[in-house]
Order: C-alpha cells, then structure tokens, then sequence
C-alpha cells in the first residue's frame, strides 16, 4: 500500500500547491517540501529496515507489490511492485525531489502555485515508472512525467525554452509511441499463444516469441529508452532541454528522466528479449562507447555552462549503455553505481550553475573567471565534484565508472579500451570547466555573495553522499544484488544456447526451457509476505 | 404495433416537434432568452425519450427505418451534441446584430436530419436525413449575413454540398441497377455469394464515397473545411464536427457492416488509403496555420483518419473502438468550440492565434480547460484521447494492421506540434490581444463554464478510469 500511498501524496501534494498558490506565495514552497521529505523519509525507513534483512538473510527479489484491477476488459491492472533497483531509485527520486524543491526556492518568482503542481506530477510520474509492473500503467507513468516537465521547460525556462520545450516534447512523445507499439505487439502475441490478454509484465516475462518479430518488438522499446537516456545519435534534444530549463528542472532531468531510460532496459529490454538484447549488444556497447567520446569532445567546446554539463551528461550515460550490454554482474551494478552517483554529481552541478546563474546572470564561461577569491565556499565544492565527475577514486563515480570498466573488459576489449580514453577526456573538460570558471584573473568586479545557509545545506548533502557513495558502496550494491544475479543468470545461460536460438531460429526444446525456468524465476514467489 | 413504432420513432418526432414549436414561440415575439430555455427544455425531452425507446430491442419500421442499440448510441450522441451547442450558442449569438431567434429552428432542423442518418437502413431515408441536415447547415452557416466570411462560406457549402449530393445519387442509382434494391440489407444478400464486388457496384460505391467523403471532409474532399470552419459561426462549426460527422459516420458504419464490406480487397483498400492520407495530409496542413478554427478544421480531418482507421479491421473491438473514439472526439471538440465561442467578441471569433497570448494568466480556469481539450486530441495520457487512440491501435494490432497502425503513430506525433503551439502560446508571457470576458449575461456565462467544466472531467474521468465508458460502448455497439 505504502507504493500507492508514495505516488497519491505526491499527486495530491501538488493539486494542494496549486490551489494554495492562489492565496498566498510561499505556502506551495512549503507544501511541496513536506510531501517530498514525508515520502523520503517513508522510503529511506523501509530501505533501512530491509537492509537489515540482507545482511542476514538472502534477500527476496521482490519487497512489496501492490495490484489492483483497472480496465479489467483489457487484462490492464493498476499493478506497483519494488524490488532492490526500484528502491534505489526511488529513493533517489525523492531525494533529489527534496533538493528541487529547495534550490527553486528563490529562483522561481512567478506562479509558485503551478510551478510546485508541476514538480511535483513530474516526480509522481517517474515514481511511478520505476514502480509500474504493468506494461500499460509503465506507458501512462512515462508519459504523465512528460507534460509537467514540458511546463517546466516552457513557462519558467530562460531565453530559448519554447524551442527546447517542444523538442524535448516531441522527441519522447514519438519514441514513446513507438514503444507503445511494441507493448500492444507482445500483448498480441502473449494473448494468442495463451489465450491470456494481459499487460501484467510478469506474465509477459514468460512469453514466447519468434526471434525476428522479438527483434522488432526490443527495438520499439529500445527506441524509447535510448532517446530517454540519451544515446548519440538521439541525444540532440537534451542541451536545449538541459540548458534552457529551470535549475530545478535540469536537475531532475538529468538526475531522475535519464535515469528513467537506463531502467527501463534493465527492467524490460533485457528480461523480456534476451536472446534479441544479445543480438544488438555489440552494436549497443559501440553506440555507447561513440557517445562517451562525443559527449565528451562537444562538452569540452562549449562556452555555455549549462550546455557543457549536459554534454557531460550524453558522455556519462555512454558508459551505461556499455555496462548494461556487458550482460554480467560486475558491469551491472556498475551500471546501478552510475545511475545513483552521476545523479549526485551532475545534479549538484547543475544546481551549482543555477546559483551561478542568479549571482551573474549568465551562463557564459567566457563572462566568468576568478570568482573563487570571491566565493571559495563555492569554488571547493565545485572542485569536488568536478573530481568526482572525471572519477577521482575516493569518489562514488570512480567505483561506477570501474566496475563498469571492469565488467565491459570481459565482454569486448576493444570497446572497453576506447571507453577508458573517455576518462582522460573527463579529466579534460573538468578541469577545463574549473579553470574558467574559478581561477584566473576575475572578471567581475561587484562584490557576490558566497553560499546562504539553504545553498550550504543543499551542496553539503550532495557532496557528502557522493564521498560516501565512493568510500561505502557496499549498501547500494547489497540492494540491488538479487535483481542483478537474476538477470546475470537469464544471460548465462541465452549465452550457452542463445547461438543456436539465433542462428537456426528453430527452437531447441532443452535450452529454451531453461531460459524460461529462469524467466519464472524473475516473478516474486513469496512476496506477499512482504505485501502490505 | 403502432404505438410501439411511436415509442421507437419519438426523438425524431419530437425534434421535428421541437422546430415547429420554437417557430409559433418566434411568432408570438418572445425574447431570446425565452426561446434559449424552451429549446434547452425541448432537447433534454428529446434526450430523455431515448430512455424510453431504449426499451425496444432492435425495432425496425419498415422499409426506412431501424431503431436498435447503435442508433439509440448514435442519436444520444448528436442530441446530446445539439444540446450543448444550444447552451453555448447563447451568449455568442446574443451579442450579434441579427436576431438570433430562428437559429434554434434550424438547429433542431439538422439535429434531425442527423439523427434519421443514424436510424436509417434504406438509400431513401439516407438521403432524406442527409439533405434535411444540410439544408440546415446551409442556413446556419451563413446566419450571420453582415459578414462576408460567413456568407462566403455558405455559399461555397451550398455548391459544394449539392454537387457531392448529385454524386450521392448517382452512384445509388447505379447500385441499385445492380442489386435491385435500395435496402441495405438486401443488398448485402444480394452481395453474398460474389467474392469480388462486380465492376458497376465499384462505381456506384466509389461515387456514394465521394458524397460521403465530403461529408465527412476526408482527404481528398476535404479542401472545403477550413474555409467553412472558419467562416462559420464557431457554435455551428462545433454542430458541423460533431452532430453532421457522427451521424453521416454512423450510416457509413451501418452500411459498410450490413454489405459486409471487409470482405472485399479494393474496397478496404479503397478505405485505407482515404484514412491513411487523412491522417497525415490533415496533420501537415494544420502545421503552418495561424487560425485556431483552422487548426481545429485540418485536425477533424486527421481525426476523421482515425476513425476510419478504426474501423478498418472490422473486428467487434474495432467497432468498439470506433464509438469509444467518436465519444471522445465528441466531447473534447464541444469542449474547445465551447472555449472559442466564449471567448469571442462581437467583432470577431477569438480566432487568431496571437490572442491566446498569457491567457493562463488572465483566465486559468478556460485555459486548463482548453489545454485538457487540446491535450485529449492529441492524444496524450490522463485524457480520454489517449485510451481512443490506444484502443484504435489496440484493434489494428490485433487484426495485423500494422501499416495503419504505424501510419497512426507518426501523424499524431506531426500533430502534437500544433496543439502544443497553441498551448505554449497560452502559458507564453503576459500581453497578447485582452480578451474581455461576457460578464454582460454572467448567467449564461456561468453556465457555459459549468458545462465545459463538466466535459472536460468527463475527460478526464474517461482518460483514467475508461472501463465505464468502455462498457458502456460494449453494451451499444452494433450488433
């Protein structure tokens, strides 16, 4: 219940801010902040009272679920379930919330009532992405996050924000209809096998379909998800998107909707198409090794903040793509690291260039220079996250970026090795950035204010969980185990016997039986202990 | 027997009724306001009479006539329609300098002639509906004669409209050499041992297509919509796409069904590309436009697209999803000619683009209105237009239509960029042309807000819990 109650209170949380926006300017600031810290603090209680379950015991894959029926004509129900990933991100998710809310806190002037709505219904929507075990109520959730995020774009955005609002709009809006394809296709094809019409993911899980159709049906969700995350050579809608938003919304952007894409091939690419995931997975690992290097060279000729952090962005999320189509443990939950900790160092970063921004009014680096004599509070926190983005170890992005590394080396040399060389480009443009914008001769001559106390809160939560994401990982990575062994065994075993799947497109009695044993093995046993 | 026909035949009657009534009530000089509320009274009697004649199951009236569950389905729809557009028509005719008065008498004449289409089985009643409706429309569109637009566009209506007619006839001539008959059903018998249609069926079918097309305003008879959606008064442009399209689609759905159409290649194929081209000609055209009736002419046309792409496959669901969408489309297209028609001045419609500009800021609420209806056509979630378009997709997958499915996807990504442009425009920054608001009848206007309000959580409602709708479609559909 407590997954419907996490989504109802962010919904309702925002109708409330919109409604007391009319009366009074501050009240949504405050609403807003306290249905995020209660959803936070809900979570993060559970997260502890589970991990004291898996130290001890070998965890379930599944912790909670929750169904209820919806158009029951359709087989769709209002089906929520979490297990480790889900978690992780969800908390996540309401962290990162709690940090929108706060650093929006004196940027946003006008129409706080609507601006809070939208925050709000963009963290219901992605909540309920990595929640929705329904293939119907996933597509609802991944479109419901897209509107308020439009808004956010559109309305509170700087100079450029109608443009940018409509391609971001229009690139997920289409790459999500494709996708909405492949969902109604498996339906299809599940239902006249079975006789069972249903979006219940876990019933999908075991369906069986003809390789050549299954590779069209990944690629409709694949489509999706690469745009979301994004991938060259769909990426370009993210530096717009990215740099004309909100400070609040280029953090959630890139801490939370990117996030949104990674998972949802590790939830439903993977399992659902194993043998066509293989299929692609070279193609894939060198589509996201050309993003790390291309992200990583356009990052470094920008002259605009906002957009250089977004290209840093396309460059990290490359090695996403790497890790995931690595198939094996070490690179997966090297992909998991990545997700929490580049949302930590990118998000904080992104903030960092919204305060530039209300100090200098700019985002140019050419404008800025030397304002470390001015703000050396700023200027050390930035210098830390800036080690962090080019993965100093010590640092959590160090351990992702390895372990990813590390995975991705058993799968492809080559690739990997073109990877590495992205670090030394990561070393590159952050310090390039550094130099621009904090050392030097200073160009500004007006005296600017340093960190307020709300700025010192909001940074020293940030940094404090990337130094101990780096030192302690060991929590993250128990989390998501059981979700990553299980999606490790699915591929070990596609790979003894997926060539013959593949290459003779007859299917083999013995070894499909076998992916399908580990297939039912992903649908919760006994989670309804949990449930409730 | 007769009184049963009566039962059966009595929203009709009462509509042919309701027009006579309002014309004495005009005669003995009562104020508008008087004969706005005696025809809001009429039209809800004549919606209540569908409850009664619902009782009959499947009553025919021979030869013209069938009253079963579609057609109550299908006649709810346009009086219901029709009742709306009454409502609202009020505070946009009021303020003009011609009499509105006999208005109303027209409107009942065309909500008539729609809903004899939606009861008809016979070329004759076919026609008779479709002629009682567009002499109506002819009237209504050039109603308010001091303007050139609209007697522009009810002059090109005339001409076009009788020309599509005399296609209409001929190509029912032409069928009925064939076959013999003029009833659809006996037509369909005669039809049921040839596996390809013979070649004077084709033409006869192909030339009812062009008057039908038109009708409809499918691409390629569409050029006419966006001249006559502009010029038009916006209420009669909200009666046009929603009362004369449902129930010309409907006597479409009845034929095709009864005639088994499915079955033959070229007539599905005939189908297919009108919707495929539909669709996407509609969409671009709407891409460069600056008149929100305009954008709102080109985007029935798309529409129009998908509910034929709906009907393609021919399966129940697909009839289904036919109503379910015609529903909708009713609905979320009520509901933006009703933001239209209130904000228009007496001078001009709140056509143009440019004077949306920072209505949010001035009228939140008839701006997430208008959003939510723009946001439904175009099909995104939470809205009723999203579970239309996933159940028309739904259909088409089943059936392996994946052309048309595929064709389906990529226009209303074409077409999101022009709804989201005028709601950008709205949510844009403070100026733009100040639209006043008609405090001059604020209980009029309070009504019309209340109804559009009531709509667009129908919506909504439909949007997140379609199961109700859906059964209720199920329960209706053609049998």
């Amino acid at each position: 219940m407590i997954l419907v109650y996490l989504i109802g209170l962010l919904m309702g949380g925002g109708v409330l801010a919109l409604l007391m926006g009319q009366w009074n300017n501050s009240l949504p600031k405050w609403i807003a902040l306290c249905t995020v810290s209660t959803g936070f603090i809900l979570l993060l209680s559970f997260w502890i009272d589970q991990s004291r379950i898996m130290n001890t015991l070998l965890p379930e894959t599944w912790m909670m679920e929750y169904r209820h029926d919806w158009i029951s004509t359709f087989g769709i129900s209002f089906h929520l379930a979490i297990d480790g990933l889900s978690l992780l991100l969800l908390v996540l998710t309401f962290f990162l919330g709690i940090l929108a809310v706060l650093c929006s806190w004196k940027e946003v002037k006008e129409r706080i009532g609507f601006y809070h709505f939208n925050l709000l219904w963009i963290l219901a929507g992605i909540s309920g992405v990595f929640m929705a075990m329904d293939l119907f109520l996933f597509y609802f959730f991944w479109e419901v996050m897209l509107i308020p995020m439009y808004f956010l774009i559109g309305i509170w955005g700087s100079e450029n924000r109608e443009y940018a609002a409509y391609k971001f709009f229009i690139f997920t809006q289409a790459s999500g209809l494709l996708m909405l394809l492949a969902i109604l296709g498996i339906y299809f094809i599940h239902g006249s096998n079975t006789g069972n019409y249903t979006f219940n993911y876990f019933e999908l899980l075991g369906s069986d379909i003809a390789p050549n159709v299954a590779f069209w049906l990944m690629l409709g969700f694949m489509v999706a998800f690469v745009v979301k995350l994004p991938i060259v050579p769909f990426h370009s809608w993210l530096p717009d998107a990215h740099s004309e938003a909100p400070t609040a919304g280029s953090l959630i952007l890139a801490g939370l909707l990117l996030k949104t894409g990674a998972y949802g091939i590790l939830r439903f690419v993977l399992p659902l198409f194993p043998g066509a995931a293989q299929l692609v997975a070279p193609w894939a690992m060198l589509l996201g090794v050309i993003g790390i290097i291309y992200g990583a060279i356009l990052a470094y000729s920008q002259t605009d903040l906002k957009r250089l952090i977004a290209y840093t962005s396309v460059s990290h999320m490359g090695f996403i793509m790497l890790g995931i189509f690595a198939f094996n443990e070490l690179a997966l939950q090297g992909v998991v690291m990545q997700l929490v900790t580049h949302a930590i160092s990118t998000g904080a970063l992104f903030i960092m260039a919204g305060m530039l921004k209300e100090r200098l009014h700019t985002r140019d680096l050419r404008l800025m220079g030397g304002l470390w004599t001015q703000m050396p509070q700023m200027g050390a926190s930035a210098i830390l996250l800036a080690m962090a983005s080019l993965g100093l170890p010590g640092l959590g992005n160090f351990i992702a970026e390895f372990l990813i590394l590390l995975g991705a080396f058993k799968a492809n040399v080559w690739l990997t090795i073109l990877a590495t060389c992205g670090l030394i480009f990561s070393a590159i443009y952050s310090l390039r950035l550094i130099q621009q914008v904090f050392l030097g001769a200073s160009k500004n001559l007006d005296p600017i204010q340093d960190f307020s106390w709300r700025e010192i809160t909001l940074m020293a939560s940030l940094l404090l969980s990337i130094i101990w994401l780096g030192l302690y990982p060991q929590p993250v990575i128990n989390t998501v185990r059981p979700t990553i062994k299980k999606l490790e065994e699915l591929f070990l075993i596609e790979k003894e016997y997926g060539h013959i799947l593949i290459n003779n497109k007859r299917i083999d009695s013995l070894p499909e039986k076998n992916v399908r044993q580990v297939k039912t093995e992903l649908v919760p046993s006994n989670t309804h202990s949990y449930v409730r | 027997m007769l009184g049963n026909n009566f039962i059966a035949l009595s929203p009709l009657l009462l509509l042919a009724g309701s027009s006579v009534l309002i014309m004495l009530l005009i005669a003995l000089k009562l104020s508008h306001r008087t004969i706005q509320f005696a025809s809001l009274f009429l039209f809800v009697l004549a919606f209540s009479s569908l409850f009664y004649a619902h009782d009959l199951f499947s009553h025919p009236i021979e030869p013209l006539l069938i009253v079963d569950r579609f057609s109550l389905f299908i006649m709810g729809l346009i009086i219901f329609s029709g009742l709306i557009v009454n409502i609202l028509s009020y505070i946009y005719f009021e303020e003009k300098e011609e009499s509105p008065k006999e208005y109303y008498v027209l409107l009942f004449l065309c909500t008539l002639g729609a809903c004899v289409l939606a009861v008809s089985k016979h070329f004759i009643s076919l026609f008779l509906g479709l002629e009682i409706l567009t002499v109506g429309l002819y009237g209504l569109i050039a109603y308010l004669r001091a303007r050139h637009y609209n007697i522009e566009a009810g002059i090109k209506y005339l001409i076009l409209a009788a020309f599509s007619s005399a296609f209409l006839l001929f190509g029912m001539a032409l069928i009925y050499l064939q076959t013999g008959s003029m009833e659809f059903l006996t037509i369909g018998q005669s039809l049921h041992s040839l596996t390809s249609l013979p070649p004077l069926f084709l033409t006869g079918l192909g030339l009812m297509l062009v008057g039908i097309g038109f009708k409809l305003a499918v691409v390629p008879f569409h050029m006419w919509t966006a001249d006559i959606y502009q010029g038009a008064p916006t209420p009669v442009t909200g009666f046009i796409a929603t009362v004369s399209k449902g129930g010309v689609l409907a006597v479409l759905l009845r034929f095709f069904i009864e005639i088994d159409g499915f079955r033959f290649k070229t007539l599905m194929l005939i189908l297919i590309s009108i919707a495929v081209v539909s669709m996407i000609i509609g969409n671009l055209l709407a891409l460069q436009q600056k008149n929100v009736k305009r954008i709102l002419a080109y985007s029935s046309i798309a529409h129009l697209g998908y509910l034929l792409v709906a009907l393609i496959p021919g399966s129940t669901m697909s009839l289904q999803s036919v109503c379910f969408y015609l529903v909708v489309y009713v609905i979320t297209i009520l509901t933006a000619f009703g933001i239209l028609i209130i904000l228009s001045t007496k001078e001009n419609d709140a056509d143009d683009i440019e004077s949306y500009k920072g209505l949010f800021w001035k009228h939140p609420l008839l701006a997430c209105i208008f959003s939510v209806a723009l946001l439904s056509l175009a099909g995104i979630p939470l809205t009723a237009g999203f579970v239309g378009k996933f159940l028309i997709l739904a259909a088409n997958l089943q059936a392996g239509f994946w052309l048309t499915a595929f064709v389906l996807v990529i226009s209303s990504v074409i077409g999101l960029y022009y709804y989201l442009r005028i709601i950008s425009k709205m949510f844009s920054g403070r100026g733009g042309v100040l639209l006043k608001e008609k405090r001059a009848y604020p209980i009029f206007y309070l009504i019309s807000v209340i109804v559009l309000l009531t709509l667009t959580l129908f919506i909504i409602l439909f949007g997140t819990y379609p199961s109700g709708l859906m059964y209720f479609v199920a329960y209706f559909q053609f049998k």
